[in-house]
């Protein structure tokens, strides 16, 4: 019962909500450096939008939408850039400096690579999170008549 | 001092969430008092003015939750009841923790040179200009465009992507390794899925 | 009232490793870690504040037409923060990975009861 998803009404808020929590994650991740979030928070948003989408139209469906495959590689990649990000400080010196130009304080595209960074840290935990939710979700709850 | 009576009645209203959370039979009640005090403590992070902190924490909370209740809620074989064993080690606990606690405040002082600064009042400079780097130069440095300088306006953000990112390495990697924990852990080799979850003993899946 | 404050912070933390040692259900042992888990971060946040006078709390967060020697007067800490921030997202990677523990267990043994699996194992 639990895998086929929930009610109709469940299901059509899920479609309408579901894309604004995402964008809402990743807005809050991209402004990390002009007000409160980041990496983090964005990146548990977004992870928090694809629990939605598993729980409302159950897990068969929802692999088919946010495969394990993408959840991996994303999560790998997330990592690679930020450690690229982190070997790229050695153009300006030292292991992890802040190399590219400062900017206008309170513009978008300022503070060098932070924003870089809190990008790749979304991708990272968002899809580290979510592709954990849906390997512990693949498990059915046991059925009453099923316990010792 | 409004601030820190609300911040007291909010841990009190944690400690007893967790008592209850503790101390339930039933498991899906002690998980939903936990959900509580995890909320609890989101609003305690607003107050104290770590907005990141609030939201960040509202939102683990929720996947915690979910996880949990979704492992709990058909499987709720109630928990048996304590033995008089548990009651004698949680007085030895609450002892020893008593006895720790007062000889750390009593040896080191609660003053800004002591074990722990005063409620409100934290130590942010090093203890001399020898130390570079320590809060009070994160804060008055963070927004600049110095050479020390990162152009953020958000210092949270500035210590953890900039002057402290090493240590945002580290975290990212026991993340990483946490998350392949769970997946080796849940893989099935060689059996196939549902074989022996998907039917109970009527037969039905 | 800061002296009572952290040895309540305290309490929470020794309620958490009381769940962890004397509790005989894998659930509640869970559920103790993630007291002691709580309890870690909020002792933490709790260090780094610093009130601006008059009831107010300035969080580490420059605003408009502020100056950052402004921001150094008055702000909160912000260290501890950061340092609490990634601990709360690894916490929930610990919680994944403990509940994927337990999941294992109830079906290899079909109960969550430490004594009833300490019987059954072999």
């Amino acid at each position: 019962m639990k895998q086929a998803g929930m009610t109709l009404i469940v299901k059509n808020t899920a479609k309408l909500v579901g894309g604004f929590i995402a964008v809402f994650g990743v807005y809050v991740a991209l402004t990390g450096h002009l007000g409160p979030g980041g990496g983090f928070a964005g990146g548990v948003i977004l992870a928090a939008a694809a629990v939605l989408i598993v729980l409302a139209f159950g897990r068969e469906f929802a692999s088919r939408v946010i495969t394990e495959r993408i959840c991996h590689v994303s999560d790998s990649c997330g990592a690679m850039l930020f450690a690229a990000i982190a070997l790229l400080g050695y153009l300006a010196g030292t292991f992890f400096v802040n190399f590219a130009p400062l900017g206008r304080l309170g513009h978008l595209a300022s503070a060098g690579t932070i924003p870089i960074s809190n990008l790749a840290i979304l991708v990272k935990v968002g899809a580290g999170l979510a592709g954990a939710f849906l390997a512990l979700s693949a498990f059915r709850p046991a059925k009453p008549n099923q316990e010792v | 001092m409004g601030v820190e009576i609300l911040v007291l009645t909010l841990i009190v209203f944690t400690l007893i969430a967790a008592l209850l959370a503790v101390e339930a039979r039933d498991l899906l009640s002690s998980v939903i008092s936990l959900g509580a005090a995890g909320f609890a403590l989101s609003v305690i992070d607003l107050l104290v003015g770590a907005p990141d902190l609030a939201i960040t924490q509202v939102v683990v909370e929720v996947i915690a939750l979910v996880l949990l209740i979704r492992v709990v809620v058909t499987r709720r074989d109630t928990s048996t009841s304590a033995p008089r064993d548990a009651l004698r080690t949680g007085a030895v606990l609450l002892a020893c923790g008593v006895f720790l606690a007062a000889v750390l405040f009593a040896v080191g002082g609660f003053s800004k040179t002591g074990t722990m600064p005063p409620f409100g009042e934290p130590v942010l400079s090093g203890k001399a200009a020898v130390e570079p780097g320590v809060s009070a130069d994160y804060l008055a440095n963070a927004a600049t465009d110095t050479a020390k300088g990162t152009g953020a306006a958000n210092a949270v953000t500035a210590v953890l992507l900039d002057y402290r990112a090493y240590d945002t390495l580290g975290e990212a990697t026991v993340i990483f390794v946490s998350i392949i924990g769970a997946y080796a852990i849940l893989r099935r080799v060689g059996r196939t899925r549902g074989g022996e979850l998907g039917k109970g003993p009527t037969g039905h899946a | 009232m800061g002296i009572a404050i952290y040895l309540l912070t305290f309490a929470l933390l020794l309620i958490g490793v009381y769940a962890v040692v004397a509790k005989k259900n894998v659930i509640k042992i869970i559920v103790g870690v993630l007291i002691i888990d709580y309890a870690i971060n909020m002792l933490l946040v709790l260090v780094g504040y610093r009130g601006s006078g008059a009831g107010r709390v300035t969080p580490p967060i420059l605003a408009e037409g502020q100056s950052p020697a402004e921001l150094a007067a008055t702000a909160v800490d912000p260290l501890p923060q950061a340092m609490v921030l990634t601990s709360i997202v690894i916490g929930l990677g610990l919680t994944a990975l403990m509940v994927a523990l337990a999941i294992r267990l109830h079906e290899k043994y079909g109960t969550f009861d430490m004594d009833r699996i300490r019987k059954l194992r072999g």
